[in-house]
């Protein structure tokens, strides 16, 4: 089970896509977890074949389970070159750890803190699926989804066989048809734990700088004059491009501050904060933006923000965002200040471009006024480096061409 | 495109991205960001979609036209008129 974020202690695994013997490649999704965060797609880390799955379906576990065994392709071809192989070659258990990380344990490290809601025991010898619906009310109840009679498709448990089992002396409110996978009461938890403990370890500092960003304006329309909808850029692409590009420069804002020391990532993964319908928030990351090009970064957004809003999201992009953009977009106010996501030591935020009276070649002209701010981490960066690494990502933004 | 009904088409999409929202409620001359919350991300996927199921070319200068329901039924209703002459 993999850590999908610093709070995260037990996830429930809801959704096998993979049986033993299958092959994978790295990358490909093996499983849907439910977390907090909501439905999470699990990545696999390493090519081979599926050996033996370890976790059945609808089991919570703690952080740090392995959840299948799989062959990698260099223990098949060790095994094969082995003349008269005893036991068969070790496996690698897939915790599915974050990217960039230390591989992952072979040994669980079982976690004994106390679950939010207690962990639902799976029942021993009866195991039918639970859609997701019916688990969270389940959950959400206390009452065990598995003792409950299914009506679902091969006997599943559903919403309405938890319902009915409560009684219908207790109202259920209706789902939302866009939040499933979402649970947005479990996602204010998350994010309550998450900037409760930021604001208790990272002393932030914030720094603010205002930019005229007329000529991404310009250049975006022109851009987009030749372009069909379904390619054309928002601001929001260039500004995310501008900070990754900024931030393969400046070490000290992208990485992550862990046990009293910083280490620099050595890619730059750019959380997108979205805003969530119905009050929410998540930072998924968008990987390698700093090496993509700006209309593979503004495709990725959208899909990120689709996905993340409907409640799909990798473990990769939850797990390992280096550094987080949130932009405030065309409605609001002027000006964001962050809270740090933990582990990372930096966030930028953008607002809402005004027209404003501007000095233009010695001439006082409207133009188009984003202010950009810099929440950063005081034990690993100081407001020195703060101010040119925000004034970096200014200058960027005065060249659309080279973004 | 047949004679599919623009308001029914918007409605749907629109439905799409505000899915908790009564669109049959919403103002005609409301500004469709600030009564449904929709950002630049979701009116770019709105005009994608209206795009596609309607093949109206929507250039970007043009939005300006469709920030509220009653001005892109207006809109596209013209738009389409004129495609078929």
């Amino acid at each position: 089970m993999p850590s999908l974020g610093a709070d995260m202690e037990a996830g429930t695994l809801v959704e096998w896509l993979v049986k033993p013997g299958d092959r994978v490649k790295r990358g490909d999704i093996v499983a849907v977890v439910e977390t907090q965060k909501g439905a999470i797609e699990i990545e696999i880390f390493d090519t081979g074949q599926i050996e033996q799955i370890l976790v059945d379906l609808n089991s919570k576990v703690p952080v740090g389970t392995p959840l299948a065994r799989i062959r990698t392709d260099l223990e098949t071809a060790a095994g094969a070159a082995t003349p008269t192989p005893v036991t068969p070659p070790p496996a690698v258990a897939i915790a599915a750890a974050p990217r960039a990380s230390p591989p992952a344990p072979t040994a669980p490290t079982p976690i004994a803190a106390p679950l939010p809601q207690g962990p639902i025991v799976p029942a021993a010898g009866r195991r039918v699926p639970v859609s997701p619906a019916a688990r969270r009310l389940a959950e959400l109840r206390h009452v065990d989804p598995s003792a409950i009679a299914g009506s679902g498709p091969g006997g599943a448990v559903v919403r309405a066989d938890v319902e009915r089992s409560l009684g219908v002396t207790t109202p259920v409110p209706a789902e939302r048809k866009r939040t499933i996978g979402l649970d947005l009461d479990a996602m204010r938890t998350a994010i309550a734990a998450a900037m409760a403990r930021s604001k208790r370890e990272i002393p932030h500092y914030y720094l603010q700088h205002q930019v005229d960003v007329t000529p991404c304006e310009q250049w975006i329309a022109r851009a987009n004059e030749a372009r069909p909808p379904d390619s054309r850029l928002l601001m929001g692409a260039l500004a995310l491009r501008a900070v990754a590009l900024a931030a393969r420069n400046f070490t000290a804002f992208n990485g992550f501050y862990r046990d009293g020391s910083y280490e620099p990532a050595a890619a730059v993964h750019v959380g997108v904060a979205v805003a969530i319908r119905g009050g929410g928030l998540a930072a998924p990351a968008l990987h390698d933006a700093d090496r993509i090009s700006l209309d593979e970064v503004m495709a990725r957004m959208r899909d990120l923000v689709q996905r993340t809003r409907a409640g799909r999201i990798r473990s990769s992009e939850i797990s390992d965002p280096t550094i987080t953009v949130s932009s405030l977009g065309e409605r609001g106010v002027e000006a964001l200040y962050g809270i740090i996501y933990p582990p990372q030591v930096s966030l930028v935020g953008f607002g809402k471009i005004v027209a404003r009276p501007w000095l233009v070649d010695g001439a006082i002209g409207p133009r188009s006024v984003l202010t950009i701010t810099l929440a950063a981490d005081h034990r690993v960066s100081d407001g020195h480096a703060g101010a040119l690494f925000l004034a970096d990502i200014g200058k960027r933004l005065q060249e659309p061409e080279n973004l | 495109m047949n004679e599919a009904d623009i308001p029914t088409v918007l409605r749907e999409e629109l439905g799409n991205i505000a899915p908790e929202m009564d669109l049959q409620k919403l103002d005609p001359q409301a500004d469709l960001r600030e009564a449904l919350d929709i950002d630049s991300m979701d009116f770019l996927n709105f005009v994608i979609a209206v795009h596609r199921r309607l093949g109206v070319e929507i250039p970007e200068l043009d939005y300006p036209k469709l920030v509220t329901l009653g001005g892109a039924i207006t809109y596209l209703e013209a738009k389409l008129g004129s495609g078929k002459r």
